[in-house]
């Protein structure tokens, strides 16, 4: 077998100055809430690891997460990304098709066997093996073969991590997420629709740091990107205690950058670094652009009700069962009177 | 099912089924007792105006007793004011409460509720505290009055709670403020918590009677 390069080799053939590989470096260790004086060692991993195989697989998605992850405006991460990892299979970004994308699977599970990482995004259907197939083999089988010899698996998104659209109600394809099925390799979930590429890769660099997973929250998500709500983090928080809100998308609160809690923002129960790391290149994220949050690295968001129904609405059923009970209680009311009637009949007779 | 879709979801709708047949059954049954029947002469006309003056005039002590119950008199004001500031003026119970009624009202700032509830907690335990060390209050409590005590300040304290997270995860927290709510809505109607609805009706109906019979109210 042909011995593999070390990340810093392949940097060194590509040019990349040590000043630039150290910042990179100092990004992650700051991404990650690591000290500085994690800088070195995360250089000295990433410089001396041979790129570690890593096998990407699509099910029931729609490439959003791909997109996200290649859109991502940090060139720079995005290069060290795929020069760190060996990608050796991915259906969007991959150059082979047909029979020789699927040996490349083959042969990096061969090749890496026990050391190599899934990543998966996509819901897998359980309902009928034809909802979806890749080479023939449904989503399942590809999914439990891969696995079997890897060292850990990352799901990619709500769809991977929770079953996200797929698995929304009435759930059609009998959608289930990664951790569904995969229970005996650790599983990182990176949830979100799409997820924030910087949390992708930060997680992987993570992995290839410590060889270790980071620490998990109780949804199986990295508490260091998931161990906050956004209405934590959230800039317009201030007005939320204020009691300043916009009550429609035009009105004077929303030009002034109000709180968006009665259109329905889903952050004081969303999980995630949207408010602190952001999207493309830190520019803003959705609340900063006049959108409540939607709750989408949140299990089963889609079926947590309307996204623009504030969060402290209950959920009743219509009117007519509650009319039910006060016309119940109004029948008791009248039986209970007409027996204290009765009593008071009884005692004035008595007396 | 995770424990907030249950709060928010069965456990709310179930106790307002309870909550709303249980109080009217109770007011209802109450309203449509038969009347005593008075043989005397009114002295005058015993009308609504003399219900409303003594609903009025009972929220104040009587001055030979205000020394003696300023104290237990300026607790219950405090609790019930901070009580009804938490619940109708809290700008995300206001969005409940529009939910299903349709409308809403203008709230206060998150900061004044939060001082507001801590008052109330703080009032609720100082009248705990009295009524547990006081002989005569002490004999004539039953287990009414201190389980409508414990579910009253319940939603109190996991509301003040929320902001304050204390190593709760929001959505935890918020779901268990959400089932101790669902709490009082259960026993609300059958305890003493009635006195909510009853309060107005029954200082209404002793002024129309004392009116009636030429007493001064």
């Amino acid at each position: 077998m042909k011995k593999r390069p070390t990340v810093g080799e392949i940097l060194q053939a590509k040019g990349v100055s040590r000043r630039g590989f150290l910042k990179y470096c100092a990004t992650t260790a700051s991404i990650l809430a690591l000290p500085p004086s994690m800088i070195p060692r995360i250089a000295e991993a990433i410089e001396n690891t041979r790129r570690p195989s890593v096998i990407w697989l699509s099910f029931q998605e729609c490439t959003g997460c791909t997109e996200s992850l290649t859109r991502s405006a940090s060139p720079t991460v995005e290069g060290l990304i795929f020069d760190a990892i060996s990608l050796d299979y991915h259906h969007t970004l991959q150059a082979a098709a047909g029979d020789q994308a699927e040996a490349a699977r083959h042969a990096a599970m061969e090749e890496n066997e026990g050391g190599y990482l899934v990543l998966v995004d996509g819901s897998i259907p359980l309902g009928n093996p034809g909802f979806s197939t890749i080479a023939g083999m449904s989503n399942v089988e590809m999914l439990k073969e891969t696995v079997a010899g890897a060292a850990a698996v990352v799901a990619i998104g709500s769809c991977a991590a929770f079953g996200g659209i797929p698995g929304a109600d009435p759930n059609p394809t009998g959608a289930v997420s990664v951790m569904d099925l995969v229970t005996d390799k650790p599983v990182i979930n990176v949830p979100g629709c799409p997820p924030i590429p910087m949390v992708m890769t930060a997680v992987l660099t993570h992995f290839l740091t410590f060889g270790t997973i980071p620490d998990l929250d109780k949804h199986g998500r990295p508490m260091t990107f998931f161990g906050t709500t956004i209405h934590d983090r959230c800039y317009r928080r201030p007005f939320y205690e204020q009691g300043k809100f916009a009550e429609t998308f035009d009105d004077e609160g929303a030009k002034a950058g109000w709180c968006l809690y009665k259109l329905g923002c889903k952050g004081p129960t969303t999980y995630n670094a949207c408010a602190t790391t952001k999207w493309n290149s830190g520019t803003s994220f959705p609340i900063e652009a006049g959108h409540p949050c939607l709750g989408c690295s949140e299990p089963n968001f889609w079926d947590g009700g309307g996204f623009y129904e504030p969060l402290s609405t209950g959920r009743f059923d219509s009117g007519t069962k509650l009319a039910g009970a006060a016309a119940a209680g109004v029948a008791l009311g009248v039986a209970a009177a007409a027996a204290g009637r009765s009593k008071q009949a009884k005692f004035t007779k008595e007396g | 099912m995770d424990l907030l879709a249950f709060a928010k979801g069965p456990a709310l709708q179930v106790a307002a089924y309870i909550f709303v047949a249980g109080s009217i059954w109770r007011i209802v049954g109450i309203v449509l007792l038969k009347e005593k029947v008075d043989h005397s002469e009114p002295r005058k006309s015993g009308g609504l105006m003399a219900a409303l003056k003594v609903i009025y005039t009972r929220s104040f002590t009587a001055s030979p007793f205000k020394r003696a119950t300023l104290y237990p008199k300026m607790l219950a004001y405090v609790q019930h004011l901070g009580l009804f500031a938490v619940i109708f003026l809290f700008v995300p119970h206001i969005m409940f409460f529009e939910g299903f009624l349709g409308f809403s009202w203008p709230g206060l700032p998150n900061n004044i509720i939060y001082l507001l509830g801590v008052a109330a907690v703080a009032a609720s335990i100082a009248l705990l505290v009295r009524r547990l060390t006081s002989p005569v209050l002490k004999l004539i409590s039953n287990f009414d009055d201190y389980f409508s005590w414990f579910v009253t300040v319940l939603p109190l304290v996991t509301g003040l709670m929320i902001p304050v997270r204390m190593g709760f995860r929001y959505e935890d927290i918020l779901a268990v403020h959400i089932l101790s709510v669902v709490l009082l809505m259960l026993w609300f109607p059958f305890g003493k918590l009635g006195h909510a609805f009853l309060v107005f009706v029954t200082r209404g109906t002793t002024g129309m009677v004392f009116e009636r019979r030429g007493a001064k109210t």
